[in-house]
């Protein structure tokens, strides 16, 4: 068989052809998959949640409501249950200062915005340095362990800036972004239940040390 | 110990040869600098420079011998100044497994790979020195403290060096000129003690081993860059003078930056080269990430170098100048 | 002409290597071979597409204009990308996170073009399907055996086995500098070999 001669009209149809049965064929697929899509991500979402808040006994995932972080941002929360009795929140939280760019957990809060657990869910952080997140600010080793603290009442943040949490060896950076995702979550959270937010930050810190030597 | 060098020396024959004459030249005025990390770290200090020479010797006669059948290229000295710089790069707390790995790859990437002495386009020690860095972070940037120090400022930076503490912003709590010059920091064991590191320099250039453009180059770059800094906010940069004598700058202007084989051959060359380098350290000591960038900066100019010389490139002899 | 059909699938594993031979798709090379389970993932979701467009190409090669060929061609490709994407979301959603945007890219990765133009559109349907095989298997086991190196030197595992303790891995390896020095390596090694045989 000859090709087909390169004229307008020929060009015009074939490529029309082409394109018809190329977006017929992903529709189809997209159909078959959607499902499947959804189910993985969910199924991801609770085994984040299962990780970061065990014990519960209701669909934190049809459930979750919006949060709003200081900056408008929306971050997702999943209401723990046991027999109808809140045991806490797992909150979906990010930050966009890590070393190369989004850092996502999941961040388990006990009602009173006890740290209960959290587990890294996407990070593109340096493989080694950054990339020990994932373990640790779980660890009881110095410093390090952010689990069972206090946001609201424990300096959360780098000892470099003058909190208690050890950095990571040589990814402060990392460190500082996991941290304000941490600090992101809570603060959203209290803000949500309606607590008076005196969160103990960096920046008030400083000023009360200006203040302190003024006087 | 420092003997040892002395009786390595031995067996060399003053044949006239240019080449090792000059890499003996570059290793006598080292002495001075190795002298200091032995005063403050101990013999530590004395064992890894040991095992790295010993290990870029073995590596450069193995990858000669057996793997590119070339003529022993040992007599010419130039393994045992890279396995004298590259131990100069490393704190001297470092396990001696990372040192023979480092030795490793500057002799065998760096050097062998290309072909040999006069073939490899960056400086060998540096290479080795990097790859260790990025590849043992936390090894490579946990440095050991001089014995000789003040105890409230271990309390406030154990293990910190001057660039480190320049990093973090507590400026006040850099160590004073004194200090730097002797030698009395944290660092890498051959780039303390700013002082040894200029009288090795000014013997090199009485010995007429290097010319003053590189260094001179790279040193006012960096002072004048520094000080522009400092006078824009001398709350956040610290003095130049400081960033002139800590830190690998000096080591590296002067010994590691003038390699025959990976910096510019004519004058104005290497004052473009010199200039570069002193701009990219500065960039990467103060808006990088990492608190040192004189290595980097080093890298990446000798990756210039052949452009740099085909651009300046050295009159011909008997060329007659166009009017 | 008639090609031993075992020659043409030997062929793209060996003779024409599309990593160590025709130094095509660096890209993803350099990029995705972090680890073994990686280089290998990426190396079948390749051959995956490879396969399936070689196919296609093969079938429609004598509808198509020459001056439209290209654009064609990339239709088709792209089709099999966003289908092998789709079903990796559903069916192994850890391994597509993994390769994250390197599994889109495969659109542009030239050995599947390159293939497309230098065998599909030339040869039949079932020796153009044997080419797709023989050229994504011998870029799977490059990148294979790419992904092991810098796995075992950077982290001290094998296929997620630990073979020595992390401790003495060396980063480099698994950051970018690291891709480029064992694949220059290895290529020299290969250079070698064939300089012998």
């Amino acid at each position: 068989m000859k090709k087909l001669e390169s004229s307008f009209k020929n060009m015009v149809i074939v490529l029309g052809c082409i394109t018809i049965v190329a977006a017929g064929a992903l529709g189809w697929i997209n159909g078959l998959t959607a499902e499947p899509i959804r189910l993985a991500a969910i199924a991801k979402q609770e085994q984040a949640i299962r990780l970061v808040s065990p014990g519960y006994d209701n669909q934190p995932v049809q459930e979750k409501y919006e949060l709003t972080d200081y900056e408008g941002n929306i971050l997702t929360c999943f209401p723990i249950k046991k027999q109808g009795k809140i045991l806490g929140v797992a909150i979906e939280t990010f930050s966009m200062k890590g070393f190369n760019g989004e850092v996502r957990l999941m961040l388990g809060l006990r009602p009173d915005g006890v740290i209960n657990n959290y587990e890294v869910l996407k990070q593109t952080e340096t493989p080694g340095l950054g990339t020990q997140m994932t373990s640790w600010f779980k660890t009881e080793k110095n410093k390090q362990s952010i689990l069972n603290k206090n946001p609201g009442k424990d300096k959360i943040w780098v000892a470099k800036d003058g909190g208690d949490i050890d950095a990571i060896t040589a990814a402060t950076i990392t460190s500082r972004a996991f941290l304000d995702a941490v600090d992101r979550a809570y603060r959203a959270y209290m803000e949500h239940c309606g607590t008076v937010v005196d969160v103990v930050t960096t920046a008030t810190i400083e000023e009360k040390e200006a203040q302190n030597e003024k006087e | 110990m420092e003997n040892k060098l002395y009786v390595s020396m031995s067996p060399h024959i003053h044949s006239g040869d240019s080449i090792s004459r000059k890499m003996w030249e570059v290793i006598i005025a080292l002495i001075p600098a190795l002298l200091v990390p032995l005063y403050f770290f101990g013999l530590g200090s004395i064992l890894v420079t040991s095992v790295s020479i010993a290990s870029c010797v073995v590596f450069e006669y193995l990858i000669g011998r057996f793997l590119l059948k070339q003529e022993a290229s040992i007599r010419d000295g130039s393994a045992i100044l890279t396995g004298l710089l590259l131990a100069f790069n490393l704190p001297s707390n470092l396990p001696l497994w990372i040192v023979v790995i480092g030795a490793l790859v500057a002799i065998g990437m760096a050097k062998m790979s290309f072909g040999g002495l006069g073939n490899n386009i960056f400086n060998p020690a540096l290479v080795g020195r990097v790859f260790l860095l990025i590849s043992f972070p936390q090894q490579m940037t946990s440095w050991p403290l001089p014995k000789a120090f003040n105890p409230d400022f271990m309390d406030a930076a154990t293990g910190a060096t001057p660039l480190s503490i320049m990093k973090s912003g507590h400026l006040e709590r850099l160590p004073d000129l004194q200090d730097l010059l002797i030698g009395n920091t944290g660092g890498s064991l051959g780039e303390i003690g700013a002082a040894a590191l200029i009288i090795g320099g000014l013997f090199l250039l009485i010995r007429k081993v290097i010319s003053w453009h590189i260094p001179l180059s790279i040193l006012l770059t960096v002072y004048v860059f520094t000080g522009v800094l400092r006078i824009a906010n001398p709350e956040l940069y610290a003095d130049p003078l400081s960033h002139l004598f800590s830190g690998g700058l000096m080591l590296g202007a002067v010994f590691m930056a003038t390699d025959y084989v990976t910096s510019p051959m004519v004058k104005k060359g290497q004052l473009i080269y010199g200039i570069g380098i002193g701009i990219i350290t500065v960039c990467i000591r103060v808006f990088g990430s990492y608190p040192e960038g004189v290595s980097f900066a080093i890298l990446l100019m000798n990756g210039v170098t052949p452009l740099i010389n085909a651009y300046c490139k050295p009159k011909r002899f008997g060329e007659v100048k166009k009017k | 002409m008639k090609k031993n059909k075992f020659s043409i699938v030997l062929n793209g594993l060996i003779a024409e290597n599309p990593i160590f031979v025709l130094m095509l798709g660096m890209c993803p090379t350099l990029a995705t071979t972090t680890s073994a389970i990686n280089g290998l993932g990426m190396g079948l979701a390749t051959t995956f597409v490879l396969i399936f467009s070689n196919l296609v190409i093969s079938l429609i090669k004598n509808l198509v204009p020459e001056n439209v060929r290209i654009p064609s061609y990339i239709v088709v490709i792209a089709t099999f990308v966003t289908i092998l994407e789709m079903l990796m979301q559903a069916y192994l959603p850890s391994l597509h996170e993994s390769l994250g945007l390197f599994i889109p890219l495969i659109v542009v990765n030239c050995i599947v073009l390159g293939r497309a133009e230098s065998f599909a559109s030339k040869n039949k349907v079932f020796d153009s399907a044997l080419d797709g095989i023989g050229i994504g298997l011998g870029f799977t086991f490059a990148l294979g055996l790419l992904g092991m190196i810098r796995e075992l030197l950077g982290a001290g595992t094998l296929l997620g086995f630990r073979i020595f303790p992390e401790h003495y891995g060396m980063l480099l390896f698994i950051l970018a500098p690291g891709a480029f020095i064992s694949l220059a390596y290895l290529i020299a090694i290969v250079n070698r070999i064939r300089k012998v045989s």
